[in-house]
């Protein structure tokens, strides 16, 4: 069926948001999937600095059912070796090896083994916080449970028990050693994990009443757990800066682990409900997949334990310790009534494996009498129970379905964990029908219709009308769901664009199937700032439930509005195109001042020559009149002062020169000074020396 | 008769001028020429800048200026020097030349200096 594009996004985006807002008083929680598989595989896909978490990668890997790499394996296996080995490795580098192993199950070397097991069993002895328990027993279990080595037990399994048990506090938390007064729940875990690696250790029975008491501490931990309403259970620190506190899923991960292998190796109920089990399990699937590594790990290892709590068991044994949660999931909450979708549901366990036989049942819808109580057909090839045809009188809209699970096998209610009546959101939409629609500018004083154009919603034509502000607008149509009745959307808009960007946007209302909107223009003249000209109209129609909606130009409007008086407000500034206003501006052309015409070089040589002559007149002349130099005085002293005196005058003439080609006035003027002076004393010699002997001359 | 008459009076005018010239001491004749020399110069340049234009017209001044002043102050040694010259009998040719000399010395550093 043709669609048009932006009804579809439209659609799309109005029921995601639906969803979330649906989110707390009814859920849906997706068991494992493919894409968490293929998220695991990402997020793993890396070099793993410590052997914790190295396992952790394993174990995701394994429990999700993925292939490893090759050479992961063999770099693991070669670090397990070396820890175990070296004499040097701490408890808790040990231990994560053997976790390691665990799940490669590498060769080891029967000597490590044995010192391995030796340094556990002191370790045990001499334990006094509660991670030293943890790793070494939790060590002896593994190396118990990968059959490495024959018959281990503990030395003294009660006294181990009761120094964990010490440790616990009265609200079922446990500390972290007996000089560290903080409590927390990661501890609680970590401490029944331990006592219950006691248990499937000792070589004799375990004094009954520390494992009730033990028992009765679980049950106070489920009191201490957090709640959503919608049935989610977690727990979390009390103090946030405790030690090793890292979020509530680690210490959710740490009670769930806690508690399955508690339950694995006593007997007898714990007396845990069903709903609190199954809180645990949405938890997990609540955060959906998961960002980081180590989330990953937690939320992947704590649901592998929920579900595998059977695999303990023998069929035998009908006692079951910890209810298996099953999870009601749709692959769709949305179903188009057009294309006669059925209705999907599936059931099955967290890690995404078959549920046992049962029959969903839908029971009703709520605030809807119409849907009336059926059961949903299994299809066992897609694993699948659907509902095949709901009643003819259903009608497009939002509904919450309440479904029900009733088990085949009556013994099954105890063994697995489902909720009572599970509430889900289901949106039916279907196509709306558009009819009636029509156009019309009506005369204001008379009501009586100027121009009528009917109006097709589906065809592409443009209407083009024309008004003046004495007159009226008026929009109609008709909105019919599939079954006939009156259907009132979210969205029902009307928006008038000027040409210069100014938009009006009107709410169209209704009565019935009736949508209808009178604009009155000569009240809305000041609110259209006095705009005349050609104003675009469009029309918005839109629900999430309904597949056809569309926002569409219906046409065109010449609107004639008087000229606007001089206080009339102005249309607000529209935004700039941003490139126009902070682009790039136009390029600068600099005008220079045209460079002087200089005269060719030739010319100017000849005049220099020309400047030239008068100096040779001016010594031609000299010779004419008999220059000499009999003058120049004979004597040592006064010669040398009269040589001084011209080249004094020969080097300040130099310096000017210079000072010309390139020294500055301040350099001239130092050296003028010292050159000054030095022509002035010579001088005055010289010329002193010359007027002495010219007046001897005269006198005599 | 008016025309060869003005010819005759103005040769025997020359004439007359150049026999008292050649009576001038000889120093004063060198300085003659000095000034000859100095203003045939400028005249030369004033010719050049009336054919290119007076573009940059600093350097015009400083070479014209530098030119007459060497011209002038050439003349004031000459009416010191004079021995004929009443008002200046005190000064000795000497210290006349002398402040020739400085003053050459100082004109000629302001014409290298607005040359440029």
């Amino acid at each position: 069926m043709a669609r048009s594009l932006p009804g579809f996004l439209a659609q799309i985006v109005a029921v995601a948001l639906i969803c979330c807002s649906f989110a707390a008083a009814a859920s849906i929680f997706q068991p494992i999937s493919d894409s968490h598989r293929s998220a695991a595989l990402e997020i793993f896909d890396r070099s793993f600095g410590s052997l914790e978490e190295t396992y952790e990668a394993l174990r995701t890997f394994d429990v999700l059912g993925l292939e490893r790499k090759p050479d992961v394996g063999t770099t693991a296996c070669q670090s397990v070796s070396q820890t175990l080995a070296s004499s040097s490795s701490n408890l808790k580098d040990i231990f994560y090896a053997l976790k390691v192993n665990g799940v490669l199950k590498c060769e080891l070397d029967a000597e490590s083994v044995e010192g391995t097991v030796s340094t556990f069993q002191t370790a045990v002895g001499s334990a006094s916080s509660l991670l030293e328990f943890y790793h070494s027993i939790g060590g002896l279990v593994l190396v118990k449970d990968q059959a490495l080595k024959g018959d281990l037990f503990l030395a003294d399994a009660e006294g181990a028990f009761r120094s964990i048990k010490a440790l616990s506090q009265s609200d079922g938390r446990w500390r972290y050693s007996s000089s560290n007064p903080e409590s927390s729940t990661h501890a609680a875990g970590l401490a029944l994990e331990a006592l219950a690696g006691v248990i499937s250790l000792s070589s004799s029975e375990i004094d009954q009443s520390l494992i009730g008491t033990t028992k009765n501490d679980i049950l106070k931990l489920f009191e201490q757990a957090e709640k959503y309403d919608d049935g989610t259970v977690y727990f979390d620190e009390e103090e946030i800066d405790a030690h090793e506190s890292q979020g509530p899923l680690t210490s959710t991960w740490s009670v769930v682990r806690g508690i399955t292998s508690f339950a694995a190796v006593t007997s007898g109920n714990l007396n845990l409900p069903g709903e609190k089990v199954l809180g645990l399990a949405k938890f997990f699937l609540g955060v959906g997949i998961p960002g980081g590594a180590k989330d990953f790990f937690n939320q992947v290892d704590s649901l592998a334990c929920l579900e595998s709590n059977r695999q303990v068991l023998s069929w035998n044994d009908s006692l079951c310790l910890i209810a298996i949660p099953l999870i009601l999931s749709l692959p769709a909450t949305v179903n188009s009534l057009t294309r006669k979708d059925a209705l999907k549901v599936k059931v099955s366990t967290v890690l995404g494996s078959d549920a046992p036989p049962l029959m969903v049942k839908l029971v009703r819808a709520k605030d809807t009498p119409a849907i009336e109580s059926q059961e949903l057909k299994f299809d066992s090839e897609n694993k699948v129970h659907v509902l095949e045809t709901l009643k003819k009188s259903v009608d497009v809209g939002k509904y919450i379905f309440v479904f029900e699970i009733v088990f085949h096998d009556p013994e099954h209610k105890k063994v697995y964990a489902v909720e009572s009546k599970a509430e889900v959101p289901i949106f039916l939409t279907g196509a709306v029908k558009v009819g009636n629609a029509e156009i019309a500018v009506l005369d204001s004083d008379l009501g009586s219709t100027e121009t009528q154009k009917n109006l097709d919603f589906a065809g592409e034509n443009l209407v083009s009308l024309s008004a003046n502000h004495l007159q009226k607008l008026r929009l109609r149509f008709q909105l019919t769901t599939p079954l006939g009745h009156p259907f009132k959307p979210h969205q029902a808009i009307l928006k008038l664009t000027h040409g210069s960007k100014v938009d009006h946007i009107f709410v169209v209302g209704s009565t019935g199937k009736q949508f209808e909107i009178i604009l009155d223009f000569l009240g809305l003249v000041e609110k259209f700032y006095y705009l005349s000209g050609k104003y675009e109209i469009q029309l918005t129609v839109g629900d999430a439930v309904m597949e056809n909606s569309f926002f569409k130009v219906i046409g065109h409007l010449d609107l004639d509005l008087p000229e606007a008086p001089e206080k009339a407000p102005r249309p607000p500034v529209q935004p700039v195109d941003a490139y126009s206003r902070f682009g790039p501006k136009a390029e600068i052309a600099h005008i220079f001042r045209a460079p002087e015409k200089r005269p060719p070089q030739e010319l100017s040589l000849t005049f220099l020559g020309l400047t030239v002559l008068p100096l040779l007149g001016f010594i031609i002349g000299l010779l004419r009149l008999g220059v000499n130099l009999k003058n120049f005085p004979s004597a040592a002293a006064p010669a040398l002062f009269a040589a001084l005196f011209h080249l004094g005058i020969g080097a300040v003439l130099l310096l000017y020169v210079l000072f010309w080609l390139k020294l500055d006035l301040f350099t001239t003027l130092k050296i003028l000074g010292f050159l000054g002076v030095f022509l002035l004393f010579v001088g005055h010699r010289t010329l002193s020396h010359l007027a002495s002997t010219t007046s001897k001359v005269k006198s005599a | 008769m008016g025309r060869s008459s003005t010819v005759k009076e103005t040769q025997a005018l020359f004439q007359s001028l150049r026999s008292a010239y050649a009576a001038t001491p000889n120093n004063l004749k060198i300085i003659d020429v000095f000034v000859g020399f100095a203003v045939l110069t400028a005249i030369i340049q004033v010719v050049y800048m009336a054919v290119v234009g007076s573009f940059p017209f600093n350097s015009f001044l400083s070479g014209v200026l530098s030119c007459i002043g060497t011209a002038v102050l050439a003349v004031c040694l000459r009416i010191q020097v004079n021995k004929d010259n009443k008002e200046f009998k005190d000064v000795a040719p000497e210290r006349a030349f002398a402040d020739f000399i400085l003053c050459n010395l100082v004109l000629h550093l302001v014409i290298m200096n607005f040359m440029g």
